[in-house]
């Protein structure tokens, strides 16, 4: 269970849109008490006030920004989305497939308060002509499947999915759909694939999903944390959105923020956008005894390494963004100084080069290559060049050679290692120059 | 495939799997939520999985069958994803975080005690069959980290010399 380490009294309806209702002791808030706290609101005015294009429009006021990593403007999502005569009702896809490296915030809100997310994906659904919605849920989920699809029986129990949703004569329904494993499943492309029920290889785009997704039919895959937003921009409007980010960023809105590695406090808060890895690491306590910081990654395994001299930066998309890295998930894991960079890099390439679905050359082959390299450095039997093959494989890896983006993401926290922490990559070098690691067709790993 | 009593064939493994009635309704039942059968797949592969601990080769015709979908493509989808056993498993399987966060709160520790306490390694299965060991991608417990999952059960963070007692509850 996660657990949101802010006293009630701190989460206010104003200020806390995501976790305001959550109770102190982590009990899930269903139906009743959801209805007492403003629950079901939002989509009572956007049946009363708002048609499809207004309520897109209020939400790319809002600037609510994608919190599945890639921080893509939902709204504008939406209003690419194909939809009018003669062309037929897609999906609304829910990706809670949550499997990127030290990220723990969907869980909290899939076990804690299903019923926000149905809220947000019935307002996408009404804004998208949308009939079905899924929630694509990693199978390890076991607590948060059982809470959300409660959650489903009871909001169609009530009218708030089903047939004629809530008197309005509309129709729409959502099913909770569980995953088998498989990072891949979390790119929405191979989400997509995954939920037709086939392999999970992404799909090159265009055509994007909200063209031609699931089933050939228009389809938005959004984040479960950013559906979760849209309740309370459609109820309180884009300003009031806006103006929660406290002038700390241009991003509007709060973002569930968290700290995991040897903290004292590892945990989640929901604070507004922009908010410094600082307030995150005073609210964490700081670091174990006997540790001190070293180097940090911002969101999760595909995002770059920063150093103790950015925790002071705005947690937000561009900011970061400039500063070399990626906000991702915003849910920072932090290295302390006895912790090795290499062995860290050679973990994460590990896991990538086991999770790529193999369709691209550079990703498929790439990724197991570096990890012998890096296996080398960390044993101490690295060779002369094999730091500069790492970062050429880095640059082969990245932005605009492979189908889909986990290459490129593998290659951020690689490249952006070799760059702060080079000499510690060269203490690994005993070796001249070889053909030992030089093999291009490597074996794959695990 | 069915088999006829003329047949001189030696019959094959395949034609025997039969699938339960609870489960053909399970499955039924998945099947409805999507505008295509295919898409059933995957929880046809877990229901059965569920009752039997593993998918056996058999059962892999029987799904398509019950779907109306090719073996190949039942097939492509069990050999896919890593949480679809495609031989047998101990009573319970033990999913160890491999991820970064978990690393970062001394994961590789854990993992070695495992190794030692159980006497396996990944991808094993104890002699007694009680428990099969398997890495698995970050479980989304980081604060608890280093996190683990036995069955259903979220565990963490687990300390090296707490791993006989922690395994008690499972016989
Ligand atoms: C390899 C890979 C894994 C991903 N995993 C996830 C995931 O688990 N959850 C998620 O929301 N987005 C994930 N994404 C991002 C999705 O492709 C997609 O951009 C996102 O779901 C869109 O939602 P948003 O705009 O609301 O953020 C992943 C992307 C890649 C390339
Ligand atoms: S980049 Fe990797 S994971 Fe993505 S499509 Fe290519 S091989 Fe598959």
């Amino acid at each position: 269970m996660s657990r949101i380490l802010q006293d009630r009294d701190e989460r206010r309806p104003e200020t806390h849109p995501l976790t305001f209702r959550l109770n102190d002791d982590g009990t899930p808030v269903m139906l009743e008490a959801y209805r007492e706290q403003q629950g079901y609101a939002s989509v009572e005015r956007a049946f009363r006030d708002l048609t499809s294009k207004t309520l897109i429009e209020e939400l790319k006021t809002a600037n609510l920004r994608g919190r599945g990593g890639g921080g893509f403007s939902a709204g504008l999502k939406w209003s690419l989305t194909m939809q009018g005569e003669g062309i037929p009702r897609g999906y609304i896809v829910c990706n809670a497939d949550e499997m990127e490296p030290g990220t723990f915030k969907d869980r909290l809100l899939l076990e804690q308060q299903p019923h926000l997310l149905i809220e947000g994906m019935i307002l996408a659904g009404f804004a998208n002509n949308a009939y079905q919605g899924y929630i694509f849920m990693r199978g390890e989920y076991v607590d948060a499947a059982r809470t959300v699809q409660r959650a489903l029986d009871e909001a169609r129990a009530a009218g708030w999915l089903g047939r004629d949703v809530a008197g309005s004569g509309w129709d729409f329904d959502i099913a909770l759909h569980t995953g088998a494993g498989r990072y891949i499943c979390g790119e929405e492309t191979a989400l997509i694939n995954s939920l037709e029920g086939k392999r999970a290889n992404p799909r090159a785009k265009p055509p994007f999903p909200g063209q031609s997704g699931a089933w050939g039919k228009p389809t938005v895959v959004n984040n479960v944390e950013t559906l979760c937003n849209v309740p309370s921009i459609v109820l309180h409007g884009a300003d009031w959105y806006q103006g929660l980010s406290q002038g700390k960023s241009g991003d509007g809105g709060t973002k569930l923020y968290g700290v995991s590695g040897k903290v004292k406090r590892p945990g989640l808060w929901e604070l507004p956008m922009g908010t410094p890895a600082t307030e995150l690491m005073e609210r964490a306590g700081g670091m174990r005894e006997g540790h001190t910081l070293k180097t940090w990654l911002p969101g999760g395994g595909s995002t770059g390494f920063l150093l103790p001299e950015h925790l002071e930066l705005a947690l937000d998309f561009d900011t970061i963004g400039n500063a070399g890295s990626r906000l991702g998930t915003g849910l920072i894991a932090v290295v302390a100084d006895d912790q090795s960079v290499v062995s860290l890099t050679r973990n994460l390439e590990e896991f990538f080069a086991r999770e790529s679905c193999g369709w691209c050359t550079p990703c498929r082959d790439g990724l197991p290559w570096s990890v012998k390299l890096l296996q080398a450095l960390e044993a101490g039997e690295g060779e002369r060049g094999d730091i500069d093959l790492l970062e050429s494989l880095a640059v082969d890896l990245g932005p605009g050679r492979t189908f889909c983006a986990h290459a490129p993401g593998a290659a951020m926290p690689l490249a952006s290692a070799i760059h702060y922490f080079r000499e510690e990559f060269e203490r690994g070098v005993t070796r001249g120059q070889g053909v030992a690691h030089a093999d291009p067709i490597p074996v794959g790993s695990v | 495939m069915t088999q006829t009593s003329t047949s001189t064939a030696t019959p094959i493994a395949t034609d025997a799997f039969v699938l339960h009635d609870e489960d053909r309704a399970a499955i039924a039942h998945e099947r409805d939520h999507y505008p295509h059968p295919q898409a059933a797949s995957i929880e046809a592969l877990k229901i059965v999985q569920r009752r039997h601990g593993w998918v056996p080769d058999a059962a892999i015709d029987a799904i398509a069958r019950e779907l109306g979908v090719s073996p190949a493509s039942v097939e492509g989808v069990a050999t896919f994803y890593s949480l679809i056993f495609r031989q047998p498993v101990g009573r319970h399987v033990i999913l160890l975080c491999d991820s970064s966060s978990c690393f970062l709160t001394d994961y590789e520790a854990l993992r070695d005690a495992f190794f030692e306490h159980l006497g396996i390694g990944f991808g094993q299965t104890t002699p007694d069959g009680r428990f099969t060991l398997l890495p698995v991608c970050c479980l989304g417990a980081c604060d608890r980290g280093p996190a683990l999952m036995i069955g259903d059960d979220t565990h963490g963070p687990v300390a090296p010399e707490e791993i006989p007692t922690l395994l008690e509850a499972y016989a």
